[in-house]
């Protein structure tokens, strides 16, 4: 339960760092800030890492973990990449 | 490896995703920014192989790869106009993958002899039943927001009489199968129910939205794959995934508010397809007849000639003529007369928060060159010309004047105040909103009636001459 409490804490802190952080970030850049913290949603799959690893695991469990490695890596690699992407042509100037 | 190590190593992590969301606040650090927040992932997930519980690779190794392989393609070959589509499909991946997560470790946890029925363990389980919710609706409603964007079914409103009460029910029943199963959580058939239930609502809640809502949509369901993922993270007792999914949760909430506010919408107006009030019904003909005066791409360019300011107010109509080089080779004509250039960019201009910067960008157009609204309005009274292409309802003054418009109270580019106005567009019709704009009818308007490349190109090729 003091655990519980303590995540919560994390959690509520880190909206509020959220929020001045994004906050301050240039209209210019709301797009690949879009697709940058898209990659960072991707870190789900730490959680799917331990799900798809659970070795005398159920079947299904299995399957709904390879499943989720999937789509976090999808969301993760295109998110980077796409984001680099764009950014660089932000970079390319002059 | 200690927790204590581990523990320590993901704040590390979470550290590199806040610096790397930092970097964004300026574009030149932007780039390091993504790859520090990119090096906090690869962190996280080398700690997490090394440490968990984790005894077999190979689903592991198959999921990855093939999960890089096709997130690799996807950011290769995607078009920057075809960004909202490709962040829809992200943020329903990231939500199906927190799905993925909370589902299978409800059943590891049933195979493992079941649920503990004192406070931590039904607070576990009820964290296991969020993240079912918020991830499967977060799935459903972006596949749905994919296909409108992608026009693979129509971006008009979808939906029937009754719809609303459709997801009144849905969402009583997801929170009511949230409270049984919480407290009683071997039902694994309520469980599933519950699943349905969301990607039902996830449907319901999407296709009724209209396609120039979508940037709201897009959004919010961005938040929601952040809230998933932090709600993941209580799941697992996981504090990086609680960290980074409150980051990504925020910002997807700060840039929704910003999408509705400019667009004078509340966000419960978006998400339940309410219009503002019609009003009188104002007929085009009463605003354009013998009023709307047309010009030649040359006689243009002969104005341009004398300008010393000249505004470029581009809308999505642009990117859809793919005119984003031919808008960039006038800036330098004009440029190289001497004339200043700007361009003047409203924050709903694209089809997604920041998308319109985007596509200049693509075209090699410096970033210091767009200008938001609120610093480039109060420079329109010294403008000479101001070159509206593809743009329609940001800048009808209907939104400054007419208090009975449904518009009215946007907040709009103000282009009738500079000396002459020029726009670049195939006809009168009107846009989203489906408004007659009396920007076209006023003394110092101009149209140029054409597709949007075709035109500027001829305008910088005469000026050229």
């Amino acid at each position: 339960m003091e655990i519980m409490i303590l995540q919560l804490s994390l959690f509520v802190l880190a909206i509020f760092l959220g929020i001045e952080l994004i906050t301050k970030v240039p209209p210019t850049l709301h797009t690949p800030l879009m697709s940058g913290t898209n990659a960072i949603s991707g870190i789900t799959l730490v959680g799917a890492l331990v799900s798809a690893g659970a070795g005398d695991a159920h079947l299904l469990v299995r399957i709904l973990g390879f499943l989720a490695v999937v789509l976090a890596s999808i969301n993760v690699v295109g998110g980077y990449l796409v984001t680099n992407r764009m950014l660089s042509m932000f970079k390319r100037k002059r | 490896m200690s927790i204590a190590l581990v523990d320590l190593l993901y704040l590390l992590a979470a550290v590199l995703f806040v610096l790397g969301i930092k970097g964004l606040t300026r574009p030149k650090t932007a780039v390091r920014g993504n790859r520090l927040s990119a090096l906090g992932m690869l962190l996280a997930v080398i700690v997490t192989l090394l440490d968990r519980n984790i005894v077999s690779y190979e689903l592991i190794v198959a999921g990855i790869l093939l999960g890089a392989v096709v997130g690799s393609l996807m950011a290769i070959r995607v078009q920057m106009t075809a960004m909202p589509q490709m962040v829809a499909l992200l943020n329903g991946f990231g939500g199906g993958a927190s799905l993925g997560v909370a589902a299978s470790s409800y059943l590891l946890t049933l195979q493992a002899g079941g649920f503990a029925s004192d406070p931590t363990g039904i607070l576990g389980t009820f964290f296991i039943m969020i993240t079912v919710l918020i991830g499967t609706v977060t799935l459903s409603g972006s596949l749905v927001a994919f296909a409108k964007l992608q026009q693979l079914i129509s971006g008009k409103p979808i939906g029937f009489a009754g719809i609303k009460f459709v997801n009144a029910v849905l969402f009583l029943l997801s929170a009511t199968l949230i409270a049984v199963l919480s407290v009683n959580a071997d039902q694994t058939g309520l469980f599933w129910t519950l699943a349905l239930a969301a990607a039902i609502l996830g449907l319901t809640l999407v296709l009724p939205i209209g396609g120039a809502d979508m940037p709201v949509v897009i959004s919010l369901l961005n938040s929601y794959s952040g809230v998933a993922a932090a709600a993941a993270g209580f799941v697992m007792g996981n504090t990086v995934l609680i960290v980074a999914g409150s980051l990504v949760g925020a910002s997807g909430l700060i840039l929704t508010r910003i999408m509705c506010v400019a667009m004078n919408r509340s966000l419960a107006n978006v998400l339940f397809g309410i219009m503002a009030e019609g009003g009188p019904t104002i007929d085009a003909d009463d605003i354009y007849a013998g009023k709307v005066k047309s010009a030649q791409p040359e006689e243009i360019a002969l104005l341009l000639e004398n300008a010393r300011r000249v505004v470029i107010v581009p809308g999505f109509g642009m990117a859809m003529s793919q005119a984003q080089h031919a808008v960039r080779e006038l800036m330098n004509a004009l440029e190289k007369r001497g004339t200043e250039v700007e361009f003047a960019i409203h924050p709903v201009a694209g089809r997604m928060p920041g998308h319109m910067n985007v596509l200049l960008a693509e075209a090699e157009v410096p970033y210091d060159k767009l200008v938001e609204m609120d610093r480039i309005n109060p420079t329109f009274e010294q403008t000479d010309v101001a070159i509206v292409i593809g743009a329609n309802d940001v800048t009808n003054p209907m939104a400054r004047e007419n208090k009975g418009s449904p518009i009215y109270g946007m907040p709009i580019l103000n282009v009738d105040k500079a000396q002459t106005v020029v726009v670049i567009k195939r006809s009168l019709s009107p846009g989203f909103a489906g408004l007659p704009n009396p920007l076209f009818a006023m003394d110092n308007t101009l149209m140029v009636y054409g597709d949007g490349k075709k035109a500027v190109l001829d305008i910088t090729a005469a000026l050229e001459q």
